[in-house]
């Protein structure tokens, strides 16, 4: 008999993959936004540095985010005088990693959709009276439904499928940090060959479901936008 | 013509070399990164080889060289896997032997923290305790043996934070994210004393020895530097690097 199956991994990766994609919304759109219609010359080094995670190794990111975010760093000075304590080895911490480690995947659809845009609908818009507020929500957003739903699904499932970053500040908690990727880790390192075909091939097949949505059906529905 | 220049140039410096130079390829737990850098070190100036080594988990290696790995000799954290292995048909039989015993140490980071005693586990005065994961690594399994031992093992459990390996855990001590942990006496050591930080030498009959054991590999049969290589590790010379980081010889 082989031990019980343990769902906790499955169940805090979704928590994490839902935490940070809704985070990443709210901190994403507007940076989209601004990278999209800015005419400075920082868009260049803003987009460079969002950029960033797309080719830095998991690893740089993990151990920057140890050392800056432990006791003695910058960061993790910021977090305890904010009496929020250190966030290496929390689910705080994983979600603070996992938004900078998905943030290309999420505004970089949505900075494409809103450069689709182009001036004439919002200038259009501006004709009709309609405030910057009222352009943002009711023209920008809903035309650029299909960037947006594109860094849904990527920043979701990228961040199910993170790995070095949350083997780096995570330590392995169960509960709290121990997410499916390390769980499968774990389990190829014991050699426990039968849960680690189960978790992974559950989610090779749940990644391809996912991409399947997103290049499939989905093309379909959101038109030819995206 | 040049390449009778060339063959010729090969020979004579194949005369005046030791042997000719070869390269062997090491797989060595991560515990024992210091102590084989400086061997391989000597080993390559004293022999004219060229040494590749790779750090990583015992663990790993077993799948790794059980699918193929070009690794011709092991350095294990553990004699269990060793064995295993040659039991598996993936080793040369008969050349397992014990290079080092490794010691565990409590630490921290910082001076003070922890005593010479290792009272500070029975106090609980901190938030984590780095420890690696014992289903991985021998030394995370004796860890929590000495835990259990000294009976505050269900107390300190919430505070455990688990390293993939030993060289992780390290890190998470030596970053100050964990307050203390358990590691390997050799990351800590230098020349036989705790280099910085504080520490605990846990007393050997609060654990079980960690042997660590040698063993070619069947990729490096008949391959002169790697046996070589396992020879020099029983040399004084290697020994003494060996005792220096805190191992015990057998």
């Amino acid at each position: 008999m082989p031990p019980p199956f343990d769902f906790a991994p499955i169940w805090l990766t979704l928590r994490l993959a839902t935490v940070t994609t809704l985070l990443l919304l709210l901190v994403g759109t507007p940076l989209a936004w601004w990278l999209a219609r800015t005419r400075s010359w920082l868009k260049g080094p803003v987009g460079a540095a969002v950029a960033l995670p797309l080719v830095l190794p998991p690893t740089v990111l993990g151990f920057y985010l140890l050392v800056f975010l432990g006791p003695q760093g910058p960061g993790g000075q910021l977090t305890q005088a904010l009496g929020l304590g250190v966030l290496p080895f929390t689910f705080a911490g994983l979600v603070l990693g996992s938004t900078l480690y998905s943030l290309p995947f999420v505004v970089q659809p949505i900075q494409n959709a809103f450069e689709a845009l182009g001036e004439r609908p919002l200038e259009a818009a501006a004709t009709l009276r309609a405030g910057p507020w009222d352009r943002f929500f009711s023209v920008a957003v809903p035309l650029a439904r299909p960037g947006f739903l594109t860094a849904i699904v990527l920043g979701f499932a990228h961040t199910v499928g993170e790995f070095g970053v949350v083997l780096m500040i995570g330590g392995n908690i169960p509960g709290a940090t121990r997410v499916l990727s390390v769980a499968i880790y774990d389990h190829v390192e014991a050699m426990e060959y039968a849960q680690a075909h189960w978790l992974a091939g559950g989610m090779l097949a749940f990644s391809f479901l996912v991409l399947l949505a997103l290049y499939g059906p989905g093309k379909k529905i959101l038109g030819d936008k995206s | 013509m040049r390449n009778l220049k060339f063959v010729s140039a090969a020979f004579l410096a194949g005369l005046s070399a030791p042997a000719m130079a070869d390269e062997v390829q090491v797989a060595v737990a991560s515990n024992f990164a210091k102590p084989v850098e400086r061997i391989a070190a000597e080993f390559n100036k004293d022999t004219g080889h060229k040494t590749a080594v790779s750090l990583g988990a015992t663990g790993k290696f077993y799948a790794q060289i059980r699918n193929g790995a070009p690794f011709e000799v092991l350095l294990a954290a553990d004699d269990e896997t060793p064995l295993k292995m040659s039991k598996e048909g993936m080793t040369v039989p008969g050349t397992e032997f014990t290079y080092a015993i490794g010691k565990l140490a409590l630490w921290s980071a910082k001076p003070g923290v922890v005593d010479s005693q290792g009272d500070v586990l029975r106090k609980g005065a901190f938030q984590r305790v780095a420890l690696a994961n014992p289903k991985l690594a021998p030394y995370g399994l004796a860890g929590e043996e000495v835990m259990k031992k000294l009976g505050v093992f269900d107390a300190i459990q919430p505070k455990l934070v688990l390293g993939e390996n030993i060289t992780q855990t390290w890190q998470f001590v030596g970053t100050g994210n964990a307050e203390l942990g358990f590691v390997a006496l050799s990351q800590v050591a230098k020349d036989g004393k705790v280099a910085e930080g504080s520490a605990w030498i846990v007393p050997q009959n609060l654990y079980s020895p960690i042997r660590q054991d040698a063993v070619l590999l069947a990729k490096g049969k008949g391959k002169a530097a790697a046996e070589q290589f396992l020879k020099y590790l029983k040399s004084d010379k290697a020994k003494g690097i060996i005792r220096g980081y805190g191992y015990e010889l057998p």
